[in-house]
């Protein structure tokens, strides 16, 4: 493990520092609260006309509580991480206890992964308690952004609608679990007139049926195979090796209107972790084998039963 | 000769401040009640950005603490310092300079908040050119507050003001500190600390504006206006000496408690920690010399509804700095932790410590302001302290079961490894506190609705007023 300590000089300073500040809190309580007991007569000072003090004794509940504290301050600093580099005699650390509240866990929960693990994908989607737990699972891990219906939102992809950018078998599910998805679409800004910009979205609404101009869908036809077709298909079916969206089905990540497809046009959508949200991050450090193999059910399941 | 030499007291300063903080109390806890609402129905942010949660919170916490608590503290520090050191306050114009600087501060956090200029530090959002007019204001404050120490007729120096110097001290030496950052725009700076070094200063700073601004300078407050109202004699003089220095030292160590289990080494955590339950000790010796100066004089709280403000006010403090301690304590963090618990216990704080000693200060100051002897109306304080006594229990109440409920969901895990609840579960099961809590932070607003009736009523049967400095005495000398 790492020093906290840049030289052994700071852990010092921290040690001495501390044992001093317990040693002034006794002195204050000792020295400053002591004095003749028997005197709790008014001392003589007036303030602002009628303002004055007594001087009663430190109530003898209250110095004990005070001495309590600092008796269990000395003996936590024995027992836990503290005075500087030294780690107490329990050898506690919060990494440490992290690490072994996961052991146990995953010592209880083995077995069911184990098991689930020797079955297949369809099998798992059809064990109703497997189900269950990766129900429990996504909630946990990936509603956030698809939604506790799985069905998405504007930018998140629904997984209920049966359309998949980068493929619906268990295997590309799996891996879009496991190792994440980035992408990228182009912004086509000062590449397409406005013009063509409009006709291309014409002819994009006019695969799902959309209400569309026919003139200018006709002329956005070649426009399309030019800029869009390398990762949407030349006939907008969508191209999963690279993530490509199926622009055919009438599902849309985005948004269909106009406006929204325009946008994704002119300005693009990236989907990488430096922009921030919309990618999908890869879960292989976070979740088990296991509890992917479970998701990857979960998910497959939702539209193959 | 004597007659020509006759001197008044600055109250106008003292007034000026005392009103605001009447008036920012109002607005302050209007954009709480707001927030409560959002919680409960997002649609309250009406979608306008300047109006949604995550800008209009950091405007309620900065509108309760500094501008509604700082203005009381202006007006009680300056007050009570001359009134103790038997003088007129030193460099008058600049304590006018600060009451001009601070309000210009709050009115500038009430701009710059809803406009989303932050430095995003807790306690600490305003922007940079902000901060440099804040340390102006508090580098004249504390000119005219030692300085006034420095030239009084008393011979030794009031407990009170041992404490608002130690406060005043103190947040120089924070904010100054918290806020070396870069300036990148007029309105965008970044801080000069990385990573979990710039989490260590923050929360170094975030707790001790608990500690100095939000503890010492209110427990300077009590100090004066409870022998006061009361008439008796300060308890324990040794107690104040012993509880002075414990507080003020240990509250310096007691940050990390808020960064349990994060980067935060260990070590760090642990003296965070075991500071912060030494705490309980110095803390409990302010409510004892606060609550034991009453002895002789409890048949007062059947009539006096100022006493019962400032009797409650010590209990809710004995009461908060009993969970604060406990919450600092790693097991129980792990469970407080980000949960509402927090929220409560910080509301236990205000709305009982900081709010009821400042409410019945003022009901005290006021008056005296005004050639009064008393409030316009009595029974309305009495109205007062009852409602806003039940509308805090309601809300502290509320979240301490919301918080460990909380707490509890996270936490809970299935059988098969799995977490038995989502986040968004936890936050549908605490809808019916948030609505009590509402109800509960509605009535305290009410409240101070009422109050500032009451103050407008007092103000309008009076006329402002300059008081005599008494002349010193040989007997007192």
């Amino acid at each position: 493990m790492m020093s906290d300590f840049t030289s052994g000089f700071w852990s010092t300073y921290i040690v001495v520092f501390t044992v001093l500040a317990v040693i002034f809190c006794f002195l204050l309580l000792t020295i400053m609260g002591g004095g003749d007991k028997k005197s709790p007569d008014e001392t003589t000072h007036v303030w602002d006309g009628d303002l004055t003090e007594r001087n009663n004794p430190l109530p003898n509940w209250w110095r004990g509580l005070f001495v309590g504290l600092l008796v269990f301050t000395i003996g936590y600093l024995i027992y836990y991480p503290g005075l500087g580099s030294f780690p107490g005699i329990g050898n506690w650390s919060s990494v440490g206890q992290f690490e072994e509240e996961m052991k146990d866990l995953d010592a209880q929960t083995k077995p069911l992964y184990d098991r689930y693990l020797m079955m297949s994908v369809q099998q798992v989607a059809a064990d109703s308690e497997a189900i269950g737990m990766a129900e429990r699972l996504f909630l946990n891990n990936c509603a956030q952004c698809h939604g506790s219906d799985a069905k998405g939102s504007v930018g998140f992809p629904n997984l209920r609608s049966g359309a998949w950018s980068w493929g619906g078998t268990p295997e590309a599910i799996r891996e879009s679990i496991a190792e994440g998805r980035t992408g990228l679409m182009t912004p086509l800004d000062g590449i397409l007139s406005e013009s063509a910009t409009t006709q291309v979205i014409a002819y994009v609404r006019s695969f799902s049926g959309l209400e569309h101009d026919a003139a200018a869908a006709a002329a956005g036809q070649p426009l399309f195979v030019e800029n869009c077709s390398a990762c949407h298909g030349e006939y907008g079916r969508g191209v999963p090796e690279v993530g490509g969206p199926d622009l055919t089905d009438n599902v849309w990540v985005f948004g269909s209107s106009e406006r929204a497809i325009r946008e994704s046009v002119v300005n693009g959508r990236n989907m990488d972790l430096t922009e921030g949200t919309q990618a999908m991050p890869a879960h292989k450090e976070l979740l088990s084998q296991g509890k992917v193999h479970l998701l990857t059910a979960y998910v497959w399941g939702l539209t193959n039963r | 000769m004597m007659a020509t030499n006759v001197e008044f007291f600055n109250y106008k300063v003292v007034r000026q401040f005392a009103v605001m903080a009447v008036i920012w109390g109002i607005v302050g806890l209007l954009v709480g009640v707001i927030v409560a609402l959002q919680l409960m129905w997002p649609v309250f942010n009406f979608d306008l950005p300047w109006l949604t949660y995550g800008r209009l919170r950091p405007l309620h916490t900065n509108a309760i603490i500094f501008a509604f608590g700082g203005c009381a503290l202006f007006a009680t520090s300056y007050y009570i310092v001359q009134r103790t050191c038997q003088t007129k306050l030193f460099a008058p114009a600049l304590a006018t300079f600060t009451f001009w600087g601070w309000n210009l501060v709050i009115v500038l956090a009430a701009v710059s908040l809803p406009l989303g200029w932050t430095t995003g530090k807790e306690y600490a959002e305003l922007e940079w050119p902000i901060d440099l007019l804040i340390a102006v204001v508090w580098v004249a404050y504390a000119i005219v507050f030692f300085g006034t120490l420095a030239i009084r007729r008393t011979k030794h120096i009031y407990v009170a003001n041992w404490f608002y110097g130690a406060f005043i001290i103190a947040i120089a030496i924070l904010h100054i500190f918290n806020s070396f950052e870069v300036p990148a725009t007029l309105t965008k700076s970044y801080s000069l600390y990385a990573g979990v070094q710039d989490a260590m200063v923050q929360w170094w700073y975030g707790h001790n504006a608990v500690g100095f601004f939000l503890t010492a300078a209110f427990l300077g407050m009590m100090y004066y206006f409870v022998p006061k109202q009361a008439r008796r004699p300060i308890y324990s003089y040794r107690l104040s000496v012993v509880h002075f220095w414990a507080l003020i030292f240990t509250y310096m160590w007691a940050g990390p408690h808020h960064l349990h289990y994060t980067a935060l080494p260990d070590w760090a955590q642990s003296l965070g920690m075991l500071f912060s339950v030494i705490l309980l000790a110095p803390s409990w010796g302010g409510m004892i010399n606060g609550i034991m100066t009453l002895s002789g004089a409890w048949y007062k709280l059947r009539t006096d509804p100022i006493l019962k403000f400032m009797v409650v006010a010590l209990s809710f403090y004995g009461m908060s700095t009993f969970e604060g301690p406990m919450m600092s304590v790693k097991t129980i963090n792990a469970l407080s932790h980000y949960t509402d618990w927090t929220v409560g216990h910080t509301h236990s704080g205000a709305l009982g410590w900081v709010g009821f000693i400042t409410i019945g200060s003022l009901y005290y100051l006021i008056p005296r302001l005004f050639g009064q002897t008393k409030m316009w109306s009595t029974s309305l304080i009495n109205t007062h302290f009852w409602i806003a006594t039940i509308g805090i229990v309601l809300y502290v109440a509320a979240l301490w079961v919301a918080g460990i409920m909380q707490g509890l969901m996270w936490r809970a895990v299935n059988d098969d490894g799995t977490l038995t609840y989502t986040f968004v579960e936890s936050v549908k099961y605490s809808f019916p506190f948030y609505a009590i809590r509402l109800v509960g932070g509605g009535m305290y607003f009410v409240g101070m609705l009422l109050m500032f009736y009451n103050v407008i009523k007092t103000i309008g049967a009076g006329k402002p007023v300059e008081a005599e400095v008494p002349a010193t005495t040989p007997a007192h000398a």
